[in-house]
């Protein structure tokens, strides 16, 4: 898929687990399809396996994850595992919420990408998934 | 590529996903997946449109349980706008598909229109081919919430839904902007909202003021499956072609698709080596030495095709 990087960068944004929170993730999706991003938003409370089943389906290059439920050390491994079940791990699983910092670096080592904590000014957040997405459609060309 | 085709024949969800935004991106291996697919036999495609609101994905999403009890595969395309200012989108109709979540019969795929026009998105007819020829069938098209003009749907689709709801769009409006004019079927959602008699009459007697046979005019309350069982029937009526007019449809649409093809592939084909040649041209005529018909007389000299 040579040609292809000057396609659009396809992201899922979706809350998992419990709470019902949504406003970050709204304003992540928003602002993300302001930056020229196609976004998939599928909403609140959201099972790992729902998550991945979209993200498989809708081919994207990205899933953001909006998590202020404390789950985190359970939710992102398990959307790792799967994604890696259904042989999608070139998908960059990515995202925010209340997240201490020493499990942000847990998570990072087992193949999590930046986690990006409240208040991240979205170019941040933009730079990071361009960037990680050009790598990642370069090494599958 | 013939493994991605395999792929995907054997059923495999994430090989069908890639294919997909090889269509979808127009790459030369997209082309080639269909090209070594094939046809896949006739799947029945259903276009739902309607104005924003009126409850498209509901009703795909109810429809799609229906059609899983049957057992058939179900594919949905389904288009958002995108923005003509930076090209994102926000895609949010799975939201209301959820239900599907887990179930292999249902392939949902979100399409941003990238410019198309029409209230479709750009490949979506190749995305269509695509689900057909995996199996899907029927496979659903449902368009961005259209206002009056946006009726590409009826030449992608051989069923075209024209979706309604009681105050959600002035019936009067629709009848001059061609929105009946293009529905196979009408459908009433909401319909237990008030209003929703009043519509129904007064799709009535826009239908009676046209020279054309009256679609069916059907209720529903998606978000309850109600009134699904008849909409399936008047789907399933038409799909099995009893004198409806579905295989003029699909004669016609093969030969714009054939004819835009062909001209497509000349096209790359032409322009191959020639952006030189273009650029002079274009300088010649931008500069008024040329006219555009003279540079591209110039241009087309030698050329067989």
């Amino acid at each position: 898929m040579n040609a292809a990087d000057e396609r659009p960068i396809r992201i899922l944004v979706a809350k998992a687990g419990l709470d019902g929170h949504d406003r970050g993730a709204k304003v992540v999706a928003a602002g993300l399809r302001d930056a020229g991003f196609e976004v998939i938003y599928t909403g609140l409370r959201q099972t790992p396996e729902m998550i991945v089943d979209a993200a498989v389906q809708e081919d994207v290059d990205a899933v953001g994850l909006s998590l202020h439920s404390g789950a985190h050390m359970t939710l992102f491994p398990r959307v790792l595992e799967l994604l890696r079940e259904r042989g999608a791990e070139q998908i960059l699983l990515t995202g925010g919420g209340i997240i201490p910092e020493a499990d942000m670096d847990a998570l990072s080592a087992m193949g999590v990408g930046r986690l990006f904590g409240p208040g991240t000014p979205l170019a941040d957040l933009e730079a990071y998934i361009r960037a990680e997405v050009a790598e990642r459609r370069a090494t599958a060309s | 590529m013939s493994s991605l085709a395999d792929d995907i024949r054997a059923g495999d969800r994430r090989a069908l996903a890639r294919g997909l935004t090889l269509v979808e991106n127009d790459l030369a291996a997209g082309r080639d997946l269909l090209v070594a697919l094939g046809a896949g036999g006739g799947a029945h495609r259903i276009g739902i449109t309607g104005p924003p609101g009126a409850g498209k994905s509901t009703l795909v999403s109810a429809l799609a349980a229906m059609w899983r009890r049957e057992d058939r595969q179900v594919g949905v395309l389904a288009v958002d706008p995108s923005s003509p200012f930076t090209g994102g989108a926000l895609l949010g109709d799975r939201i209301r598909m959820l239900t599907h979540s887990g179930d292999d019969g249902v392939f949902i795929r979100s399409l941003a229109s990238r410019g198309a026009l029409g209230g479709l998105a750009v490949g979506i007819y190749d995305a269509a081919d695509l689900l057909a020829a995996a199996g899907f069938d029927p496979v659903v098209i449902e368009t961005v919430g259209v206002g009056q003009g946006e009726v590409e749907i009826c030449r992608a689709a051989d069923t075209t839904v024209v979706v309604l709801a009681p105050g959600a769009g002035d019936v009067v409006q629709g009848m001059k902007a061609g929105l009946l004019e293009i529905a196979d079927v009408l459908v009433v959602n909401q319909a237990d909202r008030e209003g929703a008699d009043g519509l129904v009459s007064a799709l009535e007697s826009a239908a009676e003021l046209r020279d054309a046979p009256a679609p069916p005019i059907l209720k529903t309350v998606a978000t309850r499956s109600e009134g699904l069982e008849a909409l399936c029937a008047a789907l399933d009526a038409r799909g099995a072609d009893a004198g409806s007019g579905l295989a003029e449809r699909r004669l016609d649409r093969a030969r714009a698709r054939l004819r835009a093809t062909v001209d497509g592939r000349r096209a790359d084909r032409f322009w191959e080596g020639r952006s030189d040649a273009l650029e002079a041209a274009a300088r010649a005529v931008a500069a008024g030495e040329r006219s555009a018909e003279q540079a591209a007389t110039e241009l087309l000299e030698g050329d067989d095709a």
